[in-house]
């Protein structure tokens, strides 16, 4: 029944498009970290979504297909008190730019009540069908 | 007797069936606003509801086997078939995606609003149907 197909597909762009909000609240955490467990700078992290195609159908779910690094350069910032600063008196800084996940972070959110809404109306539709006749 | 009513109700089983289908691919076109080089679905819907009732009207496409001349034969048609098209975009994106926000709402929004109509339609027609059977 194509009804409750949609509560499959609409939940799974909500679970990618929630995966996409916590690697942008990451980003953001992180965006003054100056290093990470491995000793490295914190490098912003970003989702690849892609389609699941669902039994030879033309329709189906979302999903992340995997996360990849932000290769960007690193910030350097000169700050020579710092124990990890260079000979030169440069740290670097994480290349997390703030101003980018603050847009993707709207993005998401906006994606998310779009299927909220669909949700919703594919809910109420199905509750209507049960009435037929009555 | 019983075909007659089957055929009464047939037109509005499909246009709901339709209606339903073509709402599963809007949401899969909502849900899939942010994948990359994805392309929008859509199907011409009154084409696909005169091929739908058309296709009643001619030889059904499942029918049941028989092994001995007692069985009695029946039919089925399978759910209705969608030539899915590609929507041609109005702006285009730099990830490949044609999923345009505003245009699948409004069409989300007026699917779903036939489809309760579709619904109503079917409901005052099974009314009618039972008081004229129960008098």
């Amino acid at each position: 029944m194509s009804l409750l197909n949609i509560f499959t597909v609409a939940a799974s762009a909500m679970t990618a498009q929630s995966q996409r909000m916590n690697t942008t609240a990451s980003n953001m955490a992180n965006a003054d970290s100056a290093s990470g467990p491995d000793g490295l700078p914190y490098r912003a992290r970003q989702v690849v979504f892609e389609m699941a195609p669902s039994g030879g159908q033309a329709t189906g779910g979302v999903r992340v297909a995997r996360v990849i690094e932000d290769q960007s350069p690193l910030r350097m910032v000169h700050d020579p008190q710092n124990p990890l600063a260079n000979a030169d008196g440069y740290v670097a800084m994480s290349n997390v730019n703030v101003v980018e996940e603050m847009v993707n972070m709207i993005s998401a959110s906006r994606s998310y009540q779009a299927n909220v809404e669909v949700l919703n109306t594919a809910r109420t539709l199905a509750l209507k069908t049960l009435t037929i006749g009555q | 007797m019983i075909d007659k009513l089957d055929a009464s109700l047939r037109f509005h089983q499909e246009a709901l069936s339709l209606r339903g289908k073509r709402q599963e691919v809007l949401s899969a076109n909502i849900a899939h606003a942010d994948t990359p080089n994805f392309k929008a679905r859509d199907f011409d819907f009154s084409s696909a509801l005169t091929q739908a009732v058309d296709r009643g009207r001619q030889s059904q496409s499942l029918s049941m086997s028989a092994t001995s001349s007692r069985h009695l034969s029946g039919s089925a048609h399978a759910g209705p078939a969608a030539d899915l098209m590609y929507r041609t975009p109005n702006q285009s994106s730099l990830d490949g995606n044609t999923v345009e926000m505003d245009v699948e709402r409004v069409n989300f929004a007026d699917n779903a609003m036939r489809y309760e109509f579709n619904l109503t339609r079917l409901s005052q027609q099974i009314k009618g149907m039972l008081a004229a059977i129960q008098g």
